[in-house]
């Protein structure tokens, strides 16, 4: 199984470095926004953010950073501090750990820059609202909630009405925060490049659909960053546009993601950010490959409900029909989509107890994936950055169980 | 406990209380959650009947809910899977937390009653455009209902509704309020089976029934020895634990008031007088006390508990928290912040489907009743 250092160096995905250049340069830049006269808003990682860039407001995600304090495995203290402070250890470990944070400037980069308002869009969970409750408390500064309703079946005309006012309603919040007026050009412009740049990752996405694929899910979580924190701007494309010509080169090539692809999974839910490695490496060993995830595909998949050239009108519909924001049936289809597209043998679920929106039904999906479309399914739980509630040795004799199964049942 | 037998037995038997309702001719629809407009059910002629969790072991509802949901949502799902509410004509889910929100899907894919809504209400309530939304969600319940169950809901209808649930808030606040002056008129279970009573009974019954109590609480019919206790309040989200009432006054408190949605947010605020029924009873739902899982301002709860403390001269309060309950459990810090400024004395329960032994219950009530 040992491969030559030569073979992994072709492997490596070479935009990474460009990729932590990039987010470096933005972290840097809201971490001096002050000293540049401009505004920081903490806006969730589903929010209309294209609004922001059109203003010059620099929008920081609390997610993303969760992702890195993850990643870093330092979720644990900060979710530990947060229960100090009275947070109960079931709530989400994003949301623990950020409210944490701000009070000891924790994390990797030593705490977000401060926020001068807040934007709150609980289409990814009612989690959100109480969070960021929390924090514009803490800050004593200006929160504006996007309130998405549900769409458990259906997308009603009244929701569509009351979306669609707070589209203008958000628009006046920041012209009162940042006292000056939004330039309808610029935000037509934004507009725009936001669906270009989730055009774009949605293709890139889709190399995934070549056998063997180019790139993994645990490579698209870590790609996934632009087009959460950056939408709306032109480095998005320019970057993406350069990492679909790797993708690209590396299929003509076939460069595969892992050494030996023999069995193709699918990923649901956030990822456990402090065991990627792990996981990817323990998958690779039986010739495992995650080749695509209901995750990444969040910031496209609403896509077809928005015009670039009436971004406004139709960003609201674009926002409330989210993954997240829909029934357990029409999540279910989109799994079943994806099974047939990425043409995968199993389904990898985790059940993630910082997640209910994500997690709370994934049994009736897994059920529905097993009979109607045959393929086996592995359950995995954690709390996503909360790396005290992993167990790797129970998760492990799972992931060797199911891929046992698998190898009997595909070949 | 004599003069309330009807009401003891329908707290007792909810489901049999709910068979007896279908056989004379009503269809029963359950409900979730204090935000349901239960009004608009009533007045369409329907029997609309709160749903709780349960009481004994949960085994069906695993297979569709992970561990780690509240104990409300999975007990509910049980008693629904067991063929327990097999009574129902349909099923009403208002927008509230993330749990509840999936149950419905999860309760729409796996029930076969004629009739399921959900009524997906906006989560600010401070907003015009929230509150016409609001109004505008409350019309499409009505239209929903009236199509799915055959039936006509006049504006009359509403009227009518909206008078009997007036009627049934001013009485409950009554008793609430004279319990509150006089803890002695009436014992916490009592009290207690009284409020739960009145999202199981007829609403019309209650409407004539609740009157009655009061007048009789006055005359003292009910008193009870609560000489010494000391005065608490319940805060949290459901308190389907009749025996913590009990527990409670074993070792030296009483409850005065609480900020429960099987209590004082039931009947938190009248709808007013006005042209428009639907617009008069959304007003209602968009300026009674929240309940966490919905925004009104940044620190209205605790202000709130605060103020209900204070009020009500409470020695202590208690927040009764349902495991994995995401919104209670966000609020809890703040809240407590709330009171500790205030130099109120307080103390977290943390509950799940089941009570902890009574033995461990009452050490812990009892040495909080020390602290007071």
């Amino acid at each position: 199984m040992s491969e030559t250092q030569e073979n992994k160096d072709k492997r490596k995905i070479r935009s990474a470095k460009k990729m932590r250049q990039i987010m470096t340069e933005y972290y840097v830049e809201a971490k001096t926004a002050r000293d540049n006269n401009r505004l920081i808003a903490w806006i969730t990682s589903g929010g209309p953010v294209e609004p922001l860039i059109a203003m010059d407001i620099i929008p920081v995600y609390p997610e993303n950073y969760g992702a890195m304090i993850g990643a870093s495995k330092m979720g644990g203290d900060l979710c530990q501090k947060a229960e100090e402070m009275g947070y109960s250890g079931d709530l989400c470990s994003y949301a623990r750990a950020d409210i944490a944070c701000s009070t000891v400037d924790g994390g990797p980069i030593g705490g977000l820059p401060k926020p001068d308002m807040l934007v709150c869009c609980n289409n990814i969970c009612g989690t959100v609202l109480k969070w960021y409750e929390i924090q514009a408390r803490y800050y004593n500064i200006p929160l504006f909630i996007f309130d998405t309703p549900f769409c458990h079946t259906e997308y009603s005309r009244e929701a569509r009405k009351y979306v669609r006012r707070q589209v203008d309603e958000y628009i006046q919040f920041l012209e009162n925060v940042s006292k000056k007026k939004i330039d309808y050009d610029r935000m037509n412009e934004v507009g725009k490049l936001s669906v270009e740049g989730q055009r774009l990752w949605q293709t890139i996405l889709d190399t995934t659909m070549n056998k063997p694929s180019p790139m993994t899910a645990f490579d698209a979580f870590f790609f996934l960053a632009l087009i959460v924190t950056l939408r709306g701007q032109q480095i998005v494309i320019d970057f993406y546009q350069e990492l679909l010509a790797e993708m690209q080169e590396r299929v003509k090539n076939k460069i595969s993601a892992i050494t030996n692809e023999r069995y193709r999974l699918l990923w649901d839910n956030l990822p456990i950010w402090y065991r990627l490695k792990w996981l990817s490496d323990t998958f690779a060993a039986h010739d495992a490959c995650l080749v695509a995830d209901t995750y990444t595909s969040a910031w496209c998949g609403s896509m077809k409900y928005i015009n670039e050239n009436d971004f406004l009108d139709t960003m609201a519909e674009g926002y409330t029909r989210i993954y997240l924001n829909i029934g357990v049936d029409e999540m279910a289809k989109t799994v079943f989509e994806m099974i047939d597209k990425y043409d995968v043998h199993g389904l990898v679920m985790h059940s993630n107890r910082s997640c209910k929106p994500y997690s709370l039904g994934q049994y009736d999906i897994q059920k529905m994936v097993q009979e109607q479309k045959g393929v086996p399914c592995l359950m995995i739980e954690s709390h996503m950055i909360d790396e005290r509630s992993f167990s790797e040795s129970q998760t492990l004799t799972r992931i060797d169980a199911f891929m046992e199964m698998l190898k009997q049942k595909v070949g | 406990m004599k003069g309330l037998n009807d009401l003891y037995q329908a707290v007792a038997d909810p489901w049999e209380y709910a068979r007896k309702m279908k056989s004379g001719g009503k269809p029963v629809i359950g409900y979730f959650c204090s935000y349901t407009p239960d009004e608009i059910i009533y007045a369409s002629g329907a029997h609309p009947m709160r749903l709780f969790g349960t009481n004994g072991e949960i085994s069906a509802a695993d297979a569709h809910l992970q561990a780690y949901s509240c104990s409300l949502v999975r007990g509910a799902l049980e008693n629904v899977l067991r063929g327990n509410l097999d009574f129902l004509d349909g099923t009403v889910f208002p927008h509230t937390c993330d749990s509840i929100q999936r149950l419905s899907d999860i309760w729409r894919l796996n029930t076969n009653f004629r009739f399921f809504a959900d009524v997906v209400l906006p989560v600010k309530l401070d907003t015009d455009s929230a509150r016409e939304y609001m109004v505008d969600v409350l019309r499409k319940f009505r239209r929903e209902l009236a199509v799915g169950l055959g039936l006509t809901i006049s504006d009359g209808d509403l009227e009518k509704s909206i008078e009997c649930y007036n009627s049934i808030r001013i009485s409950l606040k009554q008793i609430y309020e004279l319990h509150s002056n006089d803890p002695a008129v009436i014992s916490s279970r009592d009290l207690y089976t009284i409020v739960k009573a009145s999202m199981i009974m007829d609403r019309g019954y209650l409407a004539a029934r609740l009157p009655e109590i009061v007048d009789a609480l006055k005359k003292g019919e009910f008193a009870t020895d609560v000489s010494g206790k000391k005065r608490l309040i319940l805060t949290g989200s459901i308190c389907d634990h009749p025996d913590i009432y009990d527990i409670l006054e074993k070792s030296g408190g009483v409850v005065v008031w609480d900020d429960l949605c099987t209590g004082s947010r039931y009947f938190d605020g009248l709808i007013a007088n006005g042209p428009d029924p639907i617009e008069r009873i959304a007003t209602r739902y968009t300026e009674r006390l929240i309940c966490p899982a919905k925004h009104f301002s940044l620190t209205q709860r605790g202000e709130n508990i605060v103020r209900i403390a204070r009020e009500h001269k409470a020695d202590g309060v208690i927040f009764l928290l349902l495991k994995f309950c995401d919104p209670h459990d966000f609020d809890y810090p703040y809240m407590k912040e709330f009171l500790d400024k205030e130099q109120i004395p307080n103390m977290l329960l943390e509950i799940e489907d089941q009570l902890p032994a009574e033995g461990q219950l009452l050490t812990r009530f009892e040495t909080f009743m020390h602290m007071l």
